[in-house]
């Protein structure tokens, strides 16, 4: 494959992960889980770097989990010690986050791994870090590892289809019929982190978040259906990162700057045009309601 | 001797530092229809919550048919204030009614076509039926309600919790509602409601549960529903309209 496919393909592939996790995100109004998230996984990809003294894939992917799972146990634990929801979602972000910049400024300055690099992501540089896998032959890192992930991302979202669905719709309801809601959230952080920490080397943390909330917030407004959000959205990520590209290529700018804007781009479209939600929708025809005549 | 499906021990509950509930002692026997009434902040929801396990006890027992609530799970089902749920969440008053199957549908399973029939019979039986495909937010307050009470029906439960299910709903849903009460009751069902509307206590329930922190009383409804109790319950400021009449309507002075 060339090198602008590679770039596309794994661009497609975090609109993929991203597009899918980012719907129940936006479900379960966690939204802004993903920021939090997006930038504690740096404290963990830096710890496992400081541990094994490499930048491996699969360390990076559990220092990502311990980490996302540890920024959403704090934020529980500091909400349940009476402090506001999004507050505690800032304290412990920023602080997790701090840590991670310090350590990467004393412990690891040398190595590939620089904060720059971390927030914004580097996808030219993708294609040069190959590993050899049976079968596809030689294949980039970061493509290997966000195809495992969207895999195992589908994997679960299928599996627990209907209760990432009742635990979104009606926590009380599932607690009450014995689905363990407590464990599916920490479940689902974990597969926010993974998605997160996959992305990373692709478009960086703050490019991440734009791919986990704008795709989702589009295909809410096209849908009626958690199945069909599901498609749209992972839809529009893949649309969002191709066209993203293609900007970035045109005018050549950032690609994560560009892919992000891209995610915008998709939205603003929604907005105006869904035929159920959008602006003009709104405004062509009034809503119709149907009640029972009582 | 009738059944005691569920018994409640000195329970007690609270939010954060305060103390919600305590003291609570009360046996409920199958098939009756209870309502649990008392004044605002009385603790109402938070002890159908508490005897669930969704809010955390304090001290206390409670035990369903004799065994433990974990034990007992399948048999009870629960149906929560319509408005601690996202109405705008993208799916079908079909789906919303199939979720109360997915307890006993299991772990790696998708509803199959028996349980979506199951769930439309069940819509069916609260008039729904032709809203069976509706997003749920196109749907009004009472038909939403009469979503939820499908959705406690599928369950085939044999105890019911409901919290405020007449609360703001219209005329011909409380009907429907009540008509599906007595019929769970007559079934042999046992069923406790949260219920705000002291005019309609008498005419819906046979047994009523006095709550204001602590049980004040819990019995049948012509021992317990006295002018006395009810004061007792509102803590005295009530005002009776028609006092000739025993079975005077009240109304709270706020």
């Amino acid at each position: 494959m060339t090198y602008t496919a590679w770039i596309i393909l794994t661009a497609a592939l975090v609109g993929l992960s991203c597009g899918l996790i980012g719907v129940f995100l936006i479900l379960r109004k966690t939204a802004m889980m993903a920021d939090a998230i997006s930038h504690t996984v740096l404290l963990g990809i830096v710890i496992a770097f400081i541990i094994t003294r490499e930048v491996s894939g699969m360390y990076m992917v559990i220092g990502g989990i311990l980490a996302g799972l540890l920024t959403a146990y704090l934020v529980q634990w500091l909400h349940s010690l009476e402090v506001q929801h999004d507050a505690s979602m800032g304290i412990v972000f920023t602080t997790l986050f701090a840590i991670g910049v310090i350590l990467i400024a004393t412990s690891a300055g040398n190595a590939h791994l620089d904060v720059q690099h971390a927030l914004m992501g580097e996808i030219t540089f993708i294609p040069f870090q190959t590993i050899s896998l049976p079968l596809l032959g030689d294949i980039p890192q970061a493509t290997a590892m966000l195809g495992i992930v969207f895999l195992v991302v589908l994997f679960f979202i299928i599996a627990f289809y209907k209760e990432w669905k009742i635990t979104s719709f009606d926590p009380a309801l599932a607690a009450s019929v014995g689905i363990p809601v407590l464990l599916m959230h920490y479940l689902f952080m974990s597969l926010v982190s993974v998605t997160t920490v996959a992305s990373f080397d692709a478009v960086g943390a703050i490019m991440v978040v734009a791919m986990l909330i704008t795709p989702a917030a589009s295909a809410y407004l096209w849908s009626d259906r958690v199945s069909v959000m599901l498609v749209l959205s992972s839809l529009f990520g893949v649309v969002s990162a191709v066209v993203g590209y293609l900007i970035a290529a045109w005018i050549d700018t950032s690609i994560s700057g560009s892919m992000a804007f891209a995610t915008g781009l998709v939205f603003l479209i929604s907005f105006l045009f869904s035929p159920t939600h959008g602006w003009i929708a709104k405004y062509v025809r009034p809503k119709q309601r149907g009640y029972v005549k009582e | 001797m009738t059944e005691q499906v569920l018994t409640v021990e000195n329970l007690a509950a609270a939010y954060r530092k305060n103390t919600v509930l305590h003291d609570i002692h009360f046996t409920v026997n199958a098939g009756s229809l209870t309502g649990i009434v008392g004044p605002n902040g009385a603790g109402k929801s938070t002890l159908i919550k508490t005897i669930l396990g969704l809010h955390p006890a304090l001290s206390g027992k409670v035990s369903f048919f004799q065994s433990t609530y974990e034990k007992a799970k399948r048999k009870i089902g629960y149906v929560p204030q319509r408005g601690s749920v996202d109405w705008d969440f993208p799916t079908t008053a079909l789906d919303v009614v199939t979720m109360g199957l997915y307890g006993q549908i299991g772990w790696f399973k998708w509803p199959s076509r028996f349980h979506k029939a199951k769930a439309y019979e069940s819509l069916e039986k609260m008039g729904m039926a032709d809203y069976a495909n509706r997003q749920i937010s196109q749907l009004s307050g009472g038909q939403q309600q009469r979503v939820f009470l499908a959705r406690a029906l599928v369950q085939n439960a044999e105890i019911y919790f409901m919290d405020e299910p007449l609360a703001g709903v219209d005329a011909a849903t409380e009907r429907a509602i009540m008509a599906i009460l007595k019929e769970l009751k007559a079934a042999g069902k046992t069923v406790m409601v949260v219920h705000h509307d002291l005019q309609t206590v008498r005419d819906y329930f046979d047994h009523v549960l006095l709550l204001n922190r602590t049980v004040i009383q819990y019995g049948k409804t012509d021992h317990v529903f006295t002018k006395e109790n009810i004061a007792r319950t509102y803590g005295g400021n009530m005002r009776w309209m028609g006092v000739e009449n025993q079975d005077g309507l009240p109304s709270i002075q706020q």
